[in-house]
């Protein structure tokens, strides 16, 4: 029994207390809310003196746009960045999770973690849960080995490659890659390619839209550059929708006075600081 | 039409039994054998992607030769670039039998077309509306053309492309592609049609031999030899078979 | 020689039990259609994205059908059914024009379309319809279907893919709904055409099947004139 002196800790980890009572509700006609997926073009290349993350900034809840311009860059540590696919609260609480445990490695082993250490830790997070956990994530940084691109999938399983892409809009992102990568990219070069594919996401996948997020990430240096390029203009309104005055209508009116019992002024004193 | 049951084949060979090359209807089975209808569900024989495009003085054209049969990649060198008439080319892509079904139905139709003999061809948008309406037919009888076909011409000097599928869906455009073509190659051509939207024919070649060496990286259903076909004025040209160029030194980075 | 001749039927070759359909023969090609009628107009519109699943099959697809110089049929949904639908429409079109010397006024137009789509009660053209024109009075008016046949006629109409998203919108800039001392005057025809373009843009912001750019058909007693205008297109 929960005291104040003694309260119950919950156990670490995910509550599964409703699982039956939601398959029950299932059963009787009642399914579980979908949660917010980002039909997402993704993508990480290797350059010549780093590695450069990019992403669109579309999420959807079916067809429906639910995030116009929503960060799917996502910070892990000062030397490396993750972009996630999927199911959106998984891939930020995967990378949340993760992001505070390599802070304290770093603090433990005061040095640069290892780009292999946030790809171990996120696969044998990932695979515990079997694929329910729907993150989809491109990991990208630099330490002392050189730069690293891994593509983590939802089961578990990783790949380390010197491009990769990920995501609804990963085939049209990826073809921009197979016809244009090559590994003595430069900085502009690889900026512009990482723009290149992810506009082929946004403008040919319908699960991706709005703009362009890009992150180089450097030796020493990260530049994290949000909203890059805006590929998508909104149209520009024709006509005015202001409601003149008086328009909303009031069902009721009822007036209640304030009643003052007692007044009672105390100077303050300016403090002496 | 063999039919046990018309006047035309065998009577049974007794009381409820079966008819000759039948198989016998056992008691109990509620399973009758004569008003089932086979239709194609799936298709078995399958070819890839077409990827086509318009340019500046026609259209041109391509699918690779292999037809697989499931993940086995069963016969390889299954053209399915065709040449109509001198202002038609026709790509498909889906069950190759079904494919050579159609392509036999379309030959007698120029067939018939040449014995009238009023000077009249076949333009691309009657071959266009023509396979909408086989497509349609056959998808409202649950029996369908498990086939994606992309029609490319000259109609009057202007270049047309085309397209119809299993469902009879049918649509015109600048940059065509099916299959996995539509997700890997048409955005590399949507692109550069959007640069420049009147192509050389040199260039039109060069972009589409990039196209077919990507969806040979990436479609594993793909095949390094391919047909490319090209109408323009002048005529209709089928190349081919001609190889993907293949870069593999990226694989030396991986480790 | 047809090519839709039925198979041979070979008995070794027959089934021992009845396969299960796996093929669907609908697909939902999305788009959208609005239309807005006036007192002597009417306006339709319809995007020109035609797309299935995440893909985008073309940028520029009319979606909507001339049917005579006062009546225009706009469609959204199942792309097949809309292609054989219009064509059987237009045959209609040429066969009661040939029988009766006369052009179909929109509102026996409208009628007939309820009739062909009900004939198909129980294997359905997936489409979601939209008939304007001008009346035999010269007033602008607007019917819209659902699938198998049930017609209604309204002054303004959303439908298709965004139609959920609009018709509220709609409801309250052209019916006027749920405001208080807004005098119920008509919509100019400038005013139809503005909020027409804008719904389209904020359709385009919020649903993916809706963009690249719209069809815009105006129907006035001098005839149909054609307007286009370009959306966002991701």
């Amino acid at each position: 029994m929960a005291a104040t002196l003694a309260p119950v800790i919950p156990d670490a980890g995910f509550s599964f207390e409703n699982c039956k009572r939601n398959a029950d509700l299932v059963k009787k006609g009642f399914p579980a809310p979908t949660a917010t997926k980002t039909g997402t073009t993704i993508v990480g290349i290797i350059y010549k003196d780093g590695v450069i993350l990019g992403a669109d900034t579309r999420a959807t809840e079916d067809t429906t746009v639910s995030d116009k311009n929503c960060m799917k860059i996502h910070y892990l540590a000062p030397n490396m960045y993750c972009c996630g696919a999927g199911t959106a609260a998984d891939t930020e609480k995967t990378n949340a999770m993760i992001a505070s445990q390599l802070e304290l490695h770093r603090l433990n082993t005061n040095r640069t973690v290892p780009i292999v250490t946030a790809n171990q830790m996120l696969k044998q997070f990932l695979f515990r849960y079997q694929g329910h956990i729907g993150a989809a994530l491109i990991l990208g940084g630099v330490d002392n080995t050189g730069p690293h691109i891994y593509s983590i999938y939802p089961h578990g399983s990783t790949d380390k490659l010197p491009y990769t892409t990920m995501g609804s809009g990963s085939l049209a992102a990826m073809a921009v890659f197979e016809s244009r990568w090559h590994k003595d990219l430069s900085e502009e070069e690889g900026k512009q390619l990482v723009r290149d594919a992810i506009a082929a996401g946004i403008f040919n996948d319908l699960g991706s839209g709005s703009n362009v997020d890009l992150c180089v990430i450097r030796k020493g240096s990260v530049d994290f550059l949000r909203t890059y390029d805006e590929a998508n203009k909104k149209g520009v309104r024709q006509a005015s929708y202001r409601y003149p005055k008086g328009t909303t209508a009031i069902l009721t009116t009822k007036t209640k006075n304030i009643i003052v019992e007692d007044v009672s002024v105390r100077p303050i004193e300016a403090m002496d600081i | 039409m063999i039919n046990p049951t018309d006047s035309f084949g065998a009577p049974p060979l007794w009381k409820n039994g079966p008819v000759p090359g039948a198989f016998y209807n056992f008691p109990g089975s509620n399973v009758d054998k004569q008003h089932i209808s086979q239709h194609s569900q799936a298709p078995v024989t399958t070819a890839t992607s077409v990827i086509a495009f318009a340019f500046n003085s026609g259209v041109i054209i391509a699918g690779d030769l292999l037809a697989s049969y499931g993940s086995l990649a069963r016969f390889r060198d299954c053209p399915r670039i065709m040449k109509v008439n001198d202002n038609i080319i026709l790509g498909a892509g889906g069950d190759y039998g079904d494919f050579q079904y159609v392509k036999d139905f379309i030959e007698q139709k120029v067939i018939d077309e040449e014995c009238l003999d009023d000077g009249f061809k076949l333009k691309p948008k009657s071959l266009y509306c023509w396979l909408t309406r086989i497509m349609y037919n056959r998808r409202s009888r649950f029996d369908p053309f498990w086939n994606t076909f992309v029609v490319g011409g000259l109609q009057d000097g202007v270049p047309f492309l085309g397209t119809v599928d299993k469902l009879g869906t049918a649509y015109e455009d600048k940059a065509i592609c099916t299959g996995y073509g539509a997700h890997l190659a048409l955005p590399l051509i949507r692109d550069a049609l959007d640069k420049n939207p009147l192509l050389s024919e040199v260039e039109a070649v060069a972009l589409l031999k990039k196209c077919m060496e990507v969806l040979y990286y990436r479609d594993a259903r793909s095949f390094p030899k391919y047909q490319i076909g090209i109408i323009t004025e002048d005529g209709i040209k089928i190349e081919g078979p001609i190889d993907v160029n293949q870069k593999w030194e990226l694989a030396h980075m991986i480790h | 020689m047809s090519a839709t001749v039925s198979r041979p039927y070979f008995p070794d070759y027959a089934a021992n039990a009845p396969t299960k359909h796996h093929f669907s023969p609908y697909a939902d090609n999305g788009g959208s259609i609005v239309a807005i009628a006036g007192d002597d107009y009417v306006v339709i519109a319809g995007d020109t994205r035609l797309s299935a699943g995440f893909q985008i099959y073309t940028r520029e697809q009319n979606k909507l059908f001339q049917l005579t110089n006062t009546t225009v049929l706009g469609c959204a949904g199942c792309w097949c059914d809309t292609l054989t639908l219009t064509r059987l429409l237009s045959a209609r079109m040429q066969m009661y024009e040939q029988e009766h010397n006369k052009t179909m006024s929109t509102t026996a137009a409208a009628q007939m379309l309820s009739t062909i789509l009900y004939y198909k009660r129980f294997f359905p053209y997936y489409i979601s319809n939209m008939l304007v024109g001008l009346d035999d009075e010269g007033k602008g008016c607007v019917y819209s279907y659902d699938p198998i046949g049930h017609c209604e006629k309204a002054k303004y109409r959303a439908g298709g893919s965004a139609g959920a998203l609009l018709q509220p919108l709609l409801d309250n800039q052209v019916g006027l709904k749920n405001m208080q001392g807004i005098k119920s005057e008509p919509i100019p025809l400038e005013r139809a055409l503005a909020i027409l373009k804008d719904v389209f843009i904020s359709a385009a912001e919020r649903d993916i099947y809706t963009g690249d750019g719209i069809h815009i058909n105006i129907i006035t007693k001098d005839g149909l004139k054609s307007d286009s205008f370009q959306l966002r297109k991701d």
